[in-house]
């Protein structure tokens, strides 16, 4: 194909695509090299937001590295947030109570839908459909509303701590999120009947960056771009971690691995995370919130503001050396972000601070796969292959 | 976490899994050292070794560790425990694998000194080591042979030094007081 179309004039146009481009979604740079309108080849640069934040890992302690979490995939941090501390979690041969565990469930589903409902505005707003943008922007700024009053912030949560959560729930969430999931069906079929039988939509999405399952497996892809292709796996359901293997849901999978098929998993994963949360709500236990241990969790504000206890337990636990101390050895733990698996390999060597802690990111391998998504199409697939692989530069950088 | 090997029988829970009995069989001299850690076997292996024991894992019908999700290195410099273990070895190149069919993890780590920062890319094998091989380049100054694009990924390309190496500090060494804006390249 490539070499019929360099054949056809020899002549080659390079196009540069990024890095400040309206639909790169953060700073990512993709050079095309044109012939015409087709793609010849496309050679994605990246870097332009790497913050070190494996080597900022390896000198901040257990519970600080959580901050840098919030700003890895920005879209859903309470996923990120999860993920991390599971992962120190294992390290340390814990588990947390099971109100935490389902509290965080409530939390990363929610954020898959905050995730997803960004990523099906961008994605159509890129295409032109600007209504949808203003459609899924409504009903996300409302998962945010309760995001802010849970965890005292919108974007940088930093929710989950080792062994716990920050705090428990608030008095009314439980009735938000229940009129958020009684609603947000409607929202989305108001969403399915402005794009899923659009002819714009469809030309534009339809057979568009498709891969085979086989290239899929062999670039890694993760999560809806894996999905899309006809593989049914979830790390949710293959390795069920916090207590997902309590929760029934489906698994939604595409046969053709191109963009309007990814659109369809996303639209399908968030009526599923509706499921999860109805389900996690329903039968939300209670109890603590934190691990009854007092060389991991904090004392409550009220013990470390009243009794001398209660603040040399504090003081200990923040004192460098003194807190959160995982025994000397090596774990790599996936959960199942909006993007796909999210994976922390952490290597203790005992002290109160990583020695080497790897983020693996969806975003990276799925981002790895776009000139293979790209080269032979039009220019203007750019944008749509692009926007439905959801790359976040945060996490790609890292 | 499912540590159970491969296609394993279910009711064997107390041997260890399919794929440790799979890898002892065929390749025992290679193994300097395995494990059977919570998230999934673990083994060590030299480096001459590593690449025919990636493509039994992967290409071995019964164990079918297609999938590569991770290629990183660990620097074990400061790590003493480790050092020891593996005649001194300063790094260690450390590939995640799963199995769609067992739905089970292997981690391979690999020992790699210093003085010979060599190791075959498994570029050939999995198209998606690429760039997880270019990063580790980039971050620890491993040399994969055989890689078709060993450039650095994440650092510009004038960059000084490998950043997630022990002995490199925190906050550079001046790159950004002499950050070059004028670079015409890339």
């Amino acid at each position: 194909m490539h070499a019929e179309l360099e054949r056809a004039t020899g002549e080659r146009m390079v196009l540069n695509f990024g890095p400040q481009h309206p639909a790169t979604h953060g700073t990512l740079r993709i050079v095309l090299e044109l012939d015409g309108e087709s793609i010849l080849k496309a050679t994605p640069h990246l870097g332009y937001l790497h913050t070190g934040f494996e080597k900022l890992g390896e000198h901040l302690d257990y519970n600080q590295f959580i901050v840098v979490t919030d700003r890895m995939n920005y879209l859903s941090p309470l996923s990120n947030n999860f993920g991390y501390v599971l992962a120190v979690e294992q390290l340390l041969g814990i588990e947390v109570p099971k109100r935490c565990q389902y509290i965080r469930i409530l939390m990363a589903e929610l954020s898959r839908l905050a995730d997803h409902l960004l990523w099906l505005g961008t994605a159509a707003l890129d295409l032109g459909a600007f209504s949808v943008f203003l459609y899924s922007f409504r009903e996300r700024e409302k998962l945010y509303s309760i995001f802010e009053k849970t965890t005292g912030a919108r974007l940088t949560t930093s929710y989950t701590r080792v062994g716990g959560v920050l705090r428990d729930l608030y008095a009314g969430f439980d009735e938000d999120v229940r009129q958020f999931i009684t609603n947000f069906p409607k929202a989305l079929r108001e969403t399915h009947t402005l794009l899923t039988r659009n002819r714009i939509w469809m030309d534009r999405t339809k057979g568009v960056g498709a891969i085979l399952s086989e290239d899929a497996i062999n670039y890694g892809l993760t999560g809806p771009c894996l999905r899309s292709t006809g593989i049914a796996h979830d790390i949710r359901k293959a390795e069920p971690y916090s207590s997902y293997d309590e929760m029934t849901f489906e698994v939604p999978v595409g046969s053709n691995g191109d963009a309007y098929d990814r659109y369809l998993v996303r639209m399908e994963e968030m009526v599923q995370s509706c499921h999860i949360v109805q389900q996690a709500l329903d039968n939300l236990p209670a109890g603590p919130v934190n691990v009854e241990d007092n060389k991991i969790s904090l004392p409550k504000k009220s013990d470390a503001y009243g009794h001398i206890e209660g603040l040399i337990h504090h003081f200990k636990i923040i004192m460098d050396g003194h807190g959160v101390q995982p025994p000397v050895g090596e774990h790599y733990c996936a959960t199942e972000s909006p993007n796909g698996e999210l994976g922390f390999y952490i290597v203790s060597d005992g002290s109160g601070t990583g020695y080497r802690i790897r983020i693996r990111p969806p975003s990276f391998l799925n981002f790895q796969a776009l000139p293979h998504m790209l080269e032979g199409g039009m220019v203007s697939d750019t944008v749509a292959v692009l926007g439905s692989l959801n790359v976040i530069a945060g996490e790609l950088d890292r | 976490m499912n540590n159970e090997g491969g296609t394993s029988s279910p009711d064997n829970g107390a041997e260890s899994p399919f794929v440790l009995q799979k890898l002892q069989e065929n390749y025992a001299d290679a193994l300097l050292a395995h494990e059977e850690a919570r998230d999934g076997v673990v083994v060590v292996v030299g480096k001459d070794d590593a690449y025919a024991l990636l493509e039994y894992l992967k290409t071995d019908a019964a164990l079918g560790y297609t999938y590569l999700v991770d290629v990183t290195a660990v620097d074990n410099s400061r790590l003493e425990s480790e050092l020891v273990k593996f005649g001194y070895a300063r790094f260690m190149v450390v590939y995640q694998l799963y199995s769609y069919q067992g739905h089970c993890r292997v981690r391979v780590r690999v020992p790699v000194h210093e003085r010979d920062l060599r190791v075959r890319s498994v570029t050939s094998l999995w198209r998606g080591a690429n760039w997880l091989e270019r990063e580790t380049y980039d971050m620890f100054g491993i040399d994969f042979e055989g890689h078709p694009d060993l450039r650095r990924l994440l650092m510009p390309d004038d960059f000084d030094g490998h950043p997630l190496r022990k002995d490199y500090p925190l906050r550079g060494r001046g790159e950004r007081e002499r950050f070059n804006f004028e670079r015409q390249n890339v």
